[in-house]
């Protein structure tokens, strides 16, 4: 997974938890399949039916503002989302995605040099992202080294599973 | 362990450190360096909380990293709050799987009140490490906590060794001048700072909230500024300890594990100032926390619900504001009133004070605690176009219903206010 290539779904600013995954839908489940069922129907109710494994989301700043529900990287991931690119994340939800093993990658000024279809190419380890479509390539913002072995190993439970400092 | 680098006395004394710096240094695991702004700290936690909306996916991650028992189940607490009691057989089962393995395991569960009304009341004190899955953990640096927000999987991961990384904060410092003026209230504070630093101002950043203001805010405003501050995206906020912390520690017979005060010379990335006797009632008007307005540029807008409760402002100085207003008026025939208190305790505070009755008789209804109505989920969901006022933190695109029905944040009082007239209203008109 060190080099995801995908055609890109474009978001704006401020996509906060609300709008990637009701409350009502997360109260429910926590079968990841049917969160991904209704994965951005705040903003686009047919985007869970026109994603396509593989597929990258480009957004703009603060994405994954508000609530700390892991809920919202899960149905994203389960929706066969391959990384999330944004000029910049809020906190938890930027942890939580790298916790769970979905690529979170901040790369400043990339929304605005984005359309809805263009296809990427992200090299996870180097930290560079480039579009195809458009010629452009972008270096991202780099990733603290502990982030990057959890998102190696696929997640912090597959990262604390072989780590696991506590003697059982 | 190797011999220690850390002073710990010499931290506490530092001029030179943050709260952030200070209280992330002194808890690591191991006592290696000085943390500044943009280390790593790996910390030790004193108390780690979840709810019923993020608890059922860590249980299934702590299953997933190998199980066996929790780290130390005293330290542990789950609270059943976002939708309590079940509004479906699903969620019921959820709260099955969350009570049969915290009995398994030794760890409380606390049934219909909101987790962080919890934590204040019973938990939280000066100089603890919280960490919780819920967004609004910020809330306990109202009583000079380190407290911030984590997802499931992370409060598997602290559940089972009681530590976590911190990446340690850079500071804002807010300072609060003057004092409030009638009908104005910490929230209004709070809307006013996002609203001039925006939804990611404080991105993973420390917010100090501190001046001479913060003499006359009781613990809960101050509650109420620290939850409001992850509107901002803060990673903590945090009030110093003072005469106001000690007084509250003290009636509940509560003692602060360390004392921490950010240093006066420390480095700051920004620091703001607020002139409060300049500040009047504010909103945050759909569908951002940082599109904030006063209440006077949105006058007259009607409304089809008023809500109070929360985490933000369901306490009993909110309840008793509320009903400061409504007593001998009624509220608008056609519009909801809900007050959800924010725990057992502030129900039972508001009844024996005759708080709920008064604000039953001005045509409120009282619900039981919990998280339902702010989170959309029960006990007041908004339909198709409607409009509400509320007390509580987030009026994002379908946050309290329909994703075509509006939220307005505001104080208590703008709310109850509103609720009188059926449209936003200035609550110092009633004051």
């Amino acid at each position: 997974m060190s080099v995801i290539r995908g055609r890109a779904w474009k978001f704006g600013d401020n996509i906060d938890t609300d709008i990637i995954i009701p409350f009502k839908y997360k109260a429910r489940t926590i079968d990841p399949q049917e969160l991904a069922q209704h994965v951005m129907e705040g903003i686009d109710p047919s985007f869970p039916k026109k994603v396509r494994p593989g597929d990258i989301i480009v957004a703009g700043r603060n994405f994954g503002c508000g609530s700390s529900r892991e809920q919202a990287p899960l149905a994203i991931k389960a929706a066969g989302i391959a990384a999330v690119v944004a000029e910049s994340f809020a906190r938890i939800f930027f942890r939580n995605a790298i916790n769970i093993g979905l690529p979170a990658i901040e790369v400043k000024g990339i929304s605005e040099k984005t359309d809805d279809g263009d296809v990427f190419e992200i090299d996870l380890y180097q930290g560079i992202v480039k579009n195809l479509s458009k010629g452009l390539t972008f270096k991202a913002t780099p990733m603290p080294n502990m982030l990057m072995e959890i998102l190696k190993e696929g997640g912090l439970v597959n990262y604390v599973k072989k780590h696991r400092a506590r003697p059982q | 362990m190797g011999e220690s680098f850390v002073n710990v006395e010499e931290i506490l004394k530092s001029e030179e450190l943050t709260f952030a710096e200070k209280i992330l240094t002194i808890k690591q695991v191991e006592l290696e360096s000085v943390k500044r702004a943009g280390e790593i700290a790996i910390v030790s936690v004193d108390l780690v909380a979840g709810q019923d909306g993020t608890t059922p996916l860590a249980i299934k991650a702590f299953e997933e990293m190998g199980g066996g028992s929790v780290w130390d189940p005293s330290k542990i607490l789950f609270v059943i709050d976002h939708t309590y009691p079940s509004s479906s057989a699903e969620i019921s089962n959820l709260h099955k799987l969350m009570r049969s393995f915290a009995h398994r395991q030794g760890i409380r569960v606390v049934e219909g009140s909101i987790i962080h009304q919890v934590i204040l009341e019973e938990y939280a004190a000066p100089g603890m490490l919280i960490v919780g899955a819920d967004s609004h953990t910020t809330t306990h640096g109202a009583v000079g906590a380190f407290a911030t927000g984590i997802g499931s999987t992370e409060l598997a991961a602290v559940m089972l060794e009681g530590k976590i990384w911190l990446k340690v904060p850079s500071t804002i410092r807010v300072r609060l001048e003057g004092s409030l003026p009638k009908g104005v209230y910490a929230k209004d504070i709070a809307l006013h700072v996002i609203g001039r630093i925006g939804a990611e101002g404080a991105n993973y950043k420390s917010i100090e909230w501190t001046g001479e203001a913060l003499s006359k805010l009781s613990i809960a405003s101050r509650a109420t500024l620290c939850n409001m501050s992850v509107e901002a995206g803060a990673k903590n906020a945090v009030v110093e300890y003072d005469v106001v912390t000690e007084e509250y520690l003290r009636e509940l017979g509560r003692s602060p594990m360390t004392i921490v005060r950010s240093g006066r010379k420390a480095e700051v990335e920004d620091e703001l100032r607020v002139e409060c006797s300049k500040l009047e009632p504010m909103v945050a008007a759909p569908s951002r926390v940082d599109n904030v307005k006063s209440v006077r540029e949105v006058e007259g807008t009607p409304i089809d619900q008023a809500f109070i409760g929360s985490c933000t402002n369901g306490r009993l100085e909110d309840l008793i504001e509320a009903a400061k207003i409504l007593r001998g008026r009624k509220v608008k025939e056609g519009v909801r009133l809900i007050v959800t208190p924010a725990s057992r305790k502030v129900y039972m505070d508001a009844l024996r004070l005759g708080v709920l009755e008064t604000l039953f008789e001005a045509g409120a209804i009282v619900t039981n605690p919990t998280c339902g109505a702010c989170v959309g989920t029960h006990l007041g969901v908004l339909g198709e176009g409607e409009v509400a006022i509320s007390s509580s933190n987030r009026n994002f695109v379908g946050r309290m219903g329909h994703p075509s029905s509006k939220v307005y944040l505001a104080s208590p009082a703008t709310v109850v206010a509103s609720a009188i007239r059926g449209a936003i209203t200035d609550p110092r008109e009633f004051l």
